[in-house]
């Protein structure tokens, strides 16, 4: 996998603008559950649609430490690395 | 100093919201009196009970009751004590005989709740090393399960068995157990899972299976014994869960299998191990239930007939009810202020409902949940129709 953490946060903040309740101005410093609205249902969704675009399983513990976007990258390339 | 309730400020304005806009707090409903197992009596009316999973309507059974009194005499009210100390009396392992035997199961586990069926065995089973992969629309006291494991957990969409593959595959190489995690009937929405695809997976990718049959137990099959036998695919099922606290009437949970390490798992399985026992009365009226229920097959029947005629009705009337046929019927609508008010004006006018909210709701949209019994009878299924369709046409969720 090429992928690096700012390839997969671009990717994460394209699709979160595919909703248009997510605000314009997001970037990888965004907190996803409190910028972003997201109850705990909304981001488990929206990480299994990740998963499908990047052919990846993130596995729900390693999502307790998932705060922002970039975090979120990162745990991604840290997997598909580990894979 | 920090207030330890500062975390519950967002529920409580949630909370009072509901109250306000709605007048009652629909978590806090009381039955006042129960007239049968249709009908309880509720800010004194009497109001129609389609909210209650008493799918046979076997909590007024008068022979489990009368089994409950008798048991109740004979051993005491309480057993005082967990199953692997003193809380295991001979009533107990007959009921797991019973249950065993009913399923065509070498053992059965018997645990206080069906909650604590589910944290038990998928906490017990799936071990740090292991992978649990859950429907995403599984119940909380699945989640709440893998959770108390130590397994990694993975999510695959509701009822996709390509999705479950496609997920198996990724893990194809990795060390560890693999167990799938599903649902009979879904609690929330009544969809029924495609588990014969489900086994074709798990046997193609050498996992293991659990169905938590609560909602579908006594309900679906041949003998009722749930999706699994509908679909012809029992021996594929490794494990069945389920409870007795909804088409038996009583409480309790249980799990049956032919794995031959039940006796193991009942010493690695905290919520077995750290709560108090049945109590013999709930035993007794349980194995009464069991009886009836197989003595009466054209109890499903007659449920089934009655499913029909509330999802048929709900559909005619022009609200968004489920796609398919099951005692569990859930009316989607788009707001929660339509929910809210359609959910107390029901109430007043003498249907009781379960108000479903999200995130408990599989796509962030509330739903009201019905659930049908056996002894509902025709006439009260054409009231509780009549009452939604006025009801949703008053709060313009028909025109």
């Amino acid at each position: 996998m090429s992928e690096t953490v700012d390839s997969v946060s671009a990717l994460i903040i394209q699709k979160l603008l595919d909703n248009p309740k997510v605000p314009r101005d997001i970037n990888g410093d965004c907190k996803i559950m409190e910028d972003l609205a997201f109850d705990s249902l909304a981001v488990m969704n929206f990480v299994m649609e990740i998963e499908d675009t990047l052919d990846v399983s993130v596995p729900l513990d390693k999502l307790a430490d998932v705060r922002t976007v970039d975090d979120l990258a990162k745990c991604i390339v840290d997997l598909q690395n580990k894979g | 100093m920090s207030s330890i309730f500062a975390k519950f400020s967002g529920t409580a304005s949630a909370l009072g919201g509901l109250i306000e806009s709605g007048g009652r707090n629909p978590f806090g409903v009381v039955i006042e009196k129960v007239v049968s197992s249709t009908v309880g009596v509720i800010e004194n009316r009497e109001t129609l009970l389609f909210g209650t999973n008493n799918y046979l309507g076997l909590s007024q059974s008068q022979n489990a009751v009368k089994a409950a009194q008798d048991a109740a005499a004979k051993y005491g009210v309480g057993t005082t004590g967990s199953r692997i100390a003193n809380g295991t009396q001979s009533l107990h392992r007959q009921l797991e005989v019973q249950i065993a035997s009913h399923f065509n199961r070498r053992d059965a586990m018997v645990f206080s709740t069906g909650y604590q069926a589910n944290l038990g065995i998928i906490s017990a089973l799936a071990g740090k090393e292991d992978y649990l992969l859950l429907d995403a629309d599984s119940h909380a006291s699945i989640y709440d399960g893998s959770r108390l494991s130590t397994a990694q957990v993975i999510r695959f969409r509701h009822n996709d068995p390509d999705d479950l593959h496609k997920r198996l595959k990724r893990l194809e190489g990795t060390p560890g157990a693999k167990l799938v995690v599903v649902e009979g009937i879904y609690s929330m929405t009544g969809n029924i899972a495609p588990v014969a695809e489900f086994a074709a997976v798990k046997r193609e990718t050498d996992s293991y299976l659990l169905v938590d049959e609560a909602h579908s137990f006594g309900v679906i099959g041949e003998n009722g014994l749930g999706v699994a036998e509908a679909a012809g695919v029992e021996k594929d099922v490794d494990f069945i869960a389920g409870t007795f606290s909804k088409s038996l009437g009583t409480v309790g949970g249980y799990c049956v299998s032919d794995h031959p390490e039940m006796d193991l798992i009942r010493v690695n399985c905290r919520p077995y191990m750290f709560t108090a026992s049945l109590p013999p009365e709930v035993i007794a009226a349980t194995m009464t239930a069991l009886d009836e229920m197989k003595a009466h097959p054209e109890l499903r029947t007659q449920l089934m007939d009655n499913a029909k005629r509330l999802h048929g009705g709900l559909h005619r009337i022009g609200l968004n009810a489920s796609k398919q046929v099951s005692p569990v019927v859930a009316v989607t609508l788009e707001t929660l202020g339509q929910a809210i008010t359609m959910w107390n004006r029901l109430l007043e006018e003498g249907v009781y409902v379960n108000l479903s909210l999200p995130p408990a709701t599989p796509d962030n949209r509330p739903l009201l949940r019905c659930s049908v019994m056996a002894t509902h009878t025709p006439a009260q299924i054409d009231k509780a129709l009549e009452v939604f369709a006025s009801v949703a046409r008053e709060c313009s969720v028909l025109s």
